[in-house]
């Protein structure tokens, strides 16, 4: 079963997208903070982090730079799911090597989803 | 401290920039410019003074006397220029976190109704599926408002980000008549789409440029009473790409039509006939293509439908 870590504070995004990611087989691993997650991504050697950007303690773009800076996690696809969407941010977060950079106003659940498996390789 | 307080004081572009208004809106600018006034007004009252009063002391009073009431003025005039300003500043800014703030609940909203309509949690009843729909569709127009809101709050903030990239127009509009088909067949609207043939691309940006058609498109759709249809033309005219929306639409009233480009105004015959909409939605569009370098305008007539177009320079 592939390991999905989701780095996310709000906790009702947490139960919908463990909710259907479950459903998809996947085992969903929740952090509802940068330091957790980080923490999480080296302990857990998740297949995939779903990272949200403005977070508690270590805001996303620190958390996505650590794990790409560490040796251990760095191949570990990340997905940026957030509300911001100036150019700025996004290119800061592909600069910093995030696979997608999905904005949650646009995007429906099950593209969510379609984007996982195709960062998953399936 | 306070000696670097009067330099950024002094750097009036930079102020300027910080109400993103132009010169001779901006209260700094206005200043010097009265400050210029005054020496110069102060300099003629000397000149006309020396010449027809005989005693130099009162020269000098009346001189001194000028300056101050001008210097008073001005003072006066720039302080409430700089709090409309400032007032403004803020309004821009707070529409920008409040909408930025209600964009979270409202994604929780969208993707938990999402996973209930979905049917992973059980079977929905009919009966109950038609209430979802309800939540789904309100849930949908409060977050087209907000990122209405947002646009607009990025416009008047000068923050509107341009990706500037070679695209073909006719492209963009098929994929958004493919988009809106389900709602004009909805709305027993047949939408019509005759381009010229190999049309030049244009540099613009192209998701602004989407969300120009999406607007104008949607509106010629929704206006449309009963049955009806919307033509749309794309043609190259000189050096411009001409672009045009006809629709046999309930039309604008006269009376109403130097308003229509106005943040938030709605034709009271539009808000007879229908409920939704913002208001937002052709300020936006001016305010994209002012912004890309073209013109927009539109001719209507009550009964007879509306004719919006805009054009772009093609380089």
């Amino acid at each position: 079963m592939k390991k999905i870590l989701f780095i996310e504070d709000e906790s009702a995004l947490q139960k919908t997208f463990g909710e259907i990611l479950s459903q998809e087989g996947y085992e969903v691993i929740s952090a509802l903070d940068g330091e957790i997650g980080l923490r999480l991504a080296k302990e857990k050697k998740p297949d995939l982090v779903l990272l949200d950007l403005i977070l508690p303690k270590v805001n996303g773009f620190d958390v996505l730079k650590k794990i790409k800076e560490d040796e251990e996690t760095k191949n570990i696809p990340v997905i940026v799911l957030t509300n911001l969407e100036e150019m700025k941010d996004i290119n800061k977060v592909i600069e910093l090597g995030a696979t997608t950079y999905l904005v949650k106003a646009s995007y429906s659940l099950v593209e969510v989803v379609e984007k996982i498996k195709k960062a998953l390789g399936e | 401290m306070k000696i670097k307080e009067i330099f950024s004081q002094l750097n009036i572009i930079a102020q300027c920039k910080k109400y993103s208004l132009s010169l001779w809106q901006c209260p700094q600018f206005l200043f010097l410019i009265m400050g210029i006034f005054i020496i110069g007004s102060t300099l003629t009252t000397y000149a006309v003074g020396i010449r027809y009063v005989e005693d130099p002391q009162i020269v000098a009073l009346i001189v001194i006397l000028a300056a101050i009431v001008l210097f008073i003025i001005s003072v006066i005039i720039t302080r409430s220029f700089e709090r409309l300003a400032e007032a403004n500043r803020m309004k821009s800014e707070f529409v920008s976190v409040v909408s930025h703030q209600l964009r979270s609940p409202l994604s929780n909203l969208k993707w938990a109704i999402e996973l209930l309509m979905s049917g992973r949690l059980g079977k929905i009843e009919e009966k109950q599926l038609e209430y979802f729909k309800i939540l789904k569709e309100n849930s949908n127009r409060m977050k087209e408002l907000v990122s209405d809101l947002l646009t607009v709050s990025r416009i008047e903030m000068a923050r509107l980000p341009l990706k500037i990239e070679k695209c073909s127009l006719e492209e963009i509009i098929r994929q958004l008549i493919k988009e809106f088909e389900p709602f004009a067949k909805s709305s027993n609207v047949k939408i019509k789409f005759k381009p010229q043939k190999n049309l030049p691309k244009i540099s613009v940006d192209a998701s602004q440029i989407k969300l120009v058609i999406e607007n104008l498109l949607d509106n010629s759709i929704r206006y449309v009473k009963e049955a009806g249809e919307v033509e749309i033309d794309l043609v190259k005219q000189d050096k411009n790409l001409y672009f045009k929306i006809k629709d046999s639409g309930v039309g604008i009233p006269k009376e109403d039509q130097k308003y229509i480009f106005q943040k938030f105004f709605r034709s009271e015959n539009v808000m007879r006939n229908q409920t939704q909409g913002t208001g937002l939605g052709l300020y936006i569009a001016r305010a994209i293509i002012g912004k890309l370098g073209g013109k927009i305008g539109f001719k209507s007539q009550v009964g007879a439908g509306s004719t919006f177009w805009f054009t772009f320079p093609i380089t």
